[in-house]
């Protein structure tokens, strides 16, 4: 693949689209050229054979002596959260007690 | 408001202050007005601060007067002005993550790390500057514009941590908190002349940390020594239960180990040839390769090593970090806090122009890589495979661990660049993490001391790699380095 195929503009903007992200059509040749270069420089992993190797999602994986090391419970008791009013004062637009939002189905 | 800076105040170390708060010589508020009287007459050339709240500071610092007057006995970090990088949560300040799509917000809780802290009698004078959501390796990225290093107002301090090492080293505060996903304390550590500590993956909690990239985020320290870096890397370690990752494993006191340290001599020190290759700015060299000359000098046994993969590091770095920043950002929707964009009619329509409206470029673009990253038919092809290569480097390590008790490498291939000299290359930028992407990978733990300084005068840092929860190993090492230099 060359540097100009890797990503085309169709596929900046389904990835854009999966992202929930507005790009003007001035960023998206920019996004392009971008995402190309980067992933040029990251197809060089291709050189390493890892067909025999597990992927590792984090070091615990590594770590960790049994699987109750990696895979952390917590007693399933009831604990104080934070208080409604609290967070809702943070919120754009609130009646105090849901999140309110623009209309959910569009037709 | 003005503060007014008091004559008397001449402490700068944690044990200084500490002495003289416990003697009676100073108190905690002379002590915290001085740093803001400095934060004051510095910061308009750095720009390490994004909020400062004096009232908060000075009544906390009253509050250790009060305590100091009551003869009680003070907790270790009593009147100790830390900053805080505002990807951090702290109650009562703004949490902005250096991005718009933050501003206004006020965290109603506070991180662990920075709760330690409080506990531990730490005044905290303000929220600290860095690249939008920690992604950056310039400090360019802030929504809120980039910090200058001191060393030079024509460089960058480093990212994405750069505030935070800018503003100890310009003796903003005695110790400030960072993150460091893929070298992010340590390369500013290195470009502002500072210590910075990367904690083990899980010694230190996350809870409050705005995420980037969860299996790499770690909250450390910087300061101006290596004691200090090691007493509040004792403070903020340990186990959280909210924090799934963060270990049980018992904090040692790592300053007082510090105190007891019998040096380097027998200590077993790897030089990993691929660290030294092409790329690598001579002046950094010559610092490091002194350094370890003094290190052996010292008694420590240098050993060269080799950890095949690290080439690959960078590439296996940018595909991991992205994609699990792509799925983390992904609630910044305008809804529950922060930034909305007005005036749409669907709730799709105002995510969509929320996220553009309240995200920077860079922050886009790895949010475009990740997602592809992770998307149908692309997933194994690079998700995947960067997920096997991360094990690959992760043995290199613990390989490299059998043989030696620590690694020696430069924290940059270079000095401190130019403001806006790698802003139009992506690529160019990424390759700033070289040496430090690949303990973020392994979980290993690190630190940067300075070594030395180029011609011009540019802070050099040094990096020392430890293994996994072996911090106590980095600071006996790196306390040997600082103590040659000058």
């Amino acid at each position: 693949m060359t540097d100009s195929e890797r990503v085309s503009l169709e596929d900046v903007r389904r990835v854009a689209e999966l992202s929930s992200l507005e790009l003007t059509t001035a960023e998206e040749p920019h996004m392009r050229r971008d995402l190309n270069a980067i992933l040029d420089y990251v197809a060089q992993l291709n050189e390493l054979d890892t067909s025999q190797v597990e992927p590792m999602a984090q070091v615990a994986e590594v770590l960790a002596a049994s699987q109750e090391e990696i895979n952390v419970l917590r007693p399933d008791s009831v604990v104080p959260c934070l208080d409604r009013a609290q967070v809702m004062v943070s919120a754009p637009e609130t009646d105090g007690v849901f999140f309110k939002v623009p209309k959910v189905i569009e037709r | 408001m003005t503060v007014s800076a008091s004559a008397v105040h001449t402490e700068k170390s944690i044990g200084q202050i500490r002495s003289a708060l416990t003697s009676g010589e100073a108190k905690a508020g002379d002590i915290v007005r001085n740093t803001l009287a400095r934060i004051e007459a510095e910061d308009a050339r750095i720009h390490a601060f994004l909020s400062v709240n004096p009232d908060y500071t000075l009544a906390q610092a009253q509050r250790i007067d009060d305590l100091a007057a009551s003869g009680a006995s003070l907790p270790p970090l009593a009147g100790v002005p830390i900053g805080i990088k505002d990807v951090l949560t702290l109650e009562g300040f703004p949490a902005t993550a250096g991005s718009k799509i933050l501003e206004g917000y006020r965290p109603p809780y506070t991180a662990t790390a920075v709760r330690r802290l409080a506990d531990a009698g730490a005044v905290f004078v303000g929220k600290i500057n860095c690249d939008e959501f920690a992604m950056g390796s310039s400090n360019e990225n802030s929504a809120y514009g980039p910090v200058r290093n001191p060393h030079d107002l024509d460089r960058v301090p480093g990212g994405s941590s750069g505030g935070s090492a800018a503003a100890v080293a310009a003796g903003m505060a005695t110790a400030t908190l960072g993150t460091d996903t893929g070298g992010s304390i340590r390369q500013p550590a290195s470009f502002c002349g500072v210590v910075g500590v990367l904690p083990t993956y899980g010694r230190v909690s996350r809870y409050g940390l705005i995420a980037f990239a969860s299996s790499l985020d770690r909250v450390g320290p910087f300061a101006a020594t290596v004691r200090d870096a090691a007493a509040v890397l004792g403070v903020i370690a340990g186990h959280d239960p909210l924090d799934a990752t963060s270990s049980p494993l018992p904090v040692p006191d790592y300053a007082a180990a510090l105190d007891a340290t019998t040096g380097v001599a027998g200590l077993r020190l790897g030089v990993p040839s691929e660290y030294f290759a092409e790329g690598l700015d001579p002046e950094v060299r010559a610092a490091i390769d002194s350094g370890i000359e003094q290190l052996r000098a010292a008694g420590a046994e240098i050993k060269p090593i080799s950890l095949p993969h690290t080439r690959y590091a960078v590439p296996t770095y940018y595909v991991i970090a992205t994609a699990e920043a792509s799925a983390n950002l992904a609630r910044f929707d305008g809804v529950r806090y922060g930034l909305r964009a007005p005036e749409s009619n669907t709730l799709s329509a105002m995510y969509r122009k929320t996220r553009d409206l309240g995200f920077g470029a860079e922050v886009k673009r790895r949010i475009l890589l990740g997602t592809y990253v992770l998307s149908a038919g692309y997933y194994d092809a690079y998700y995947r495979k960067a997920q096997q290569v991360r094990r690959l480097l992760t043995d290199d390590f613990l390989a490299a661990f059998r043989e030696v008790d620590a690694i020696i490498t430069p924290v940059a291939p270079t000095p401190a660049f130019r403001l806006g000299e790698k802003t139009d290359d992506p690529v160019s930028m990424y390759l700033a993490d070289i040496y430090t992407v690949t303990a973020s990978l392994a979980g290993i733990c690190g630190i940067s001391v300075p070594c030395g300084k180029s011609k011009t005068g540019l802070p050099i840092g040094m990096q020392i790699l430890g293994k996994h929860f072996d911090e106590s190993t980095l600071f006996r090492v790196a306390q040997i380095v600082e103590g040659f230099q000058g």
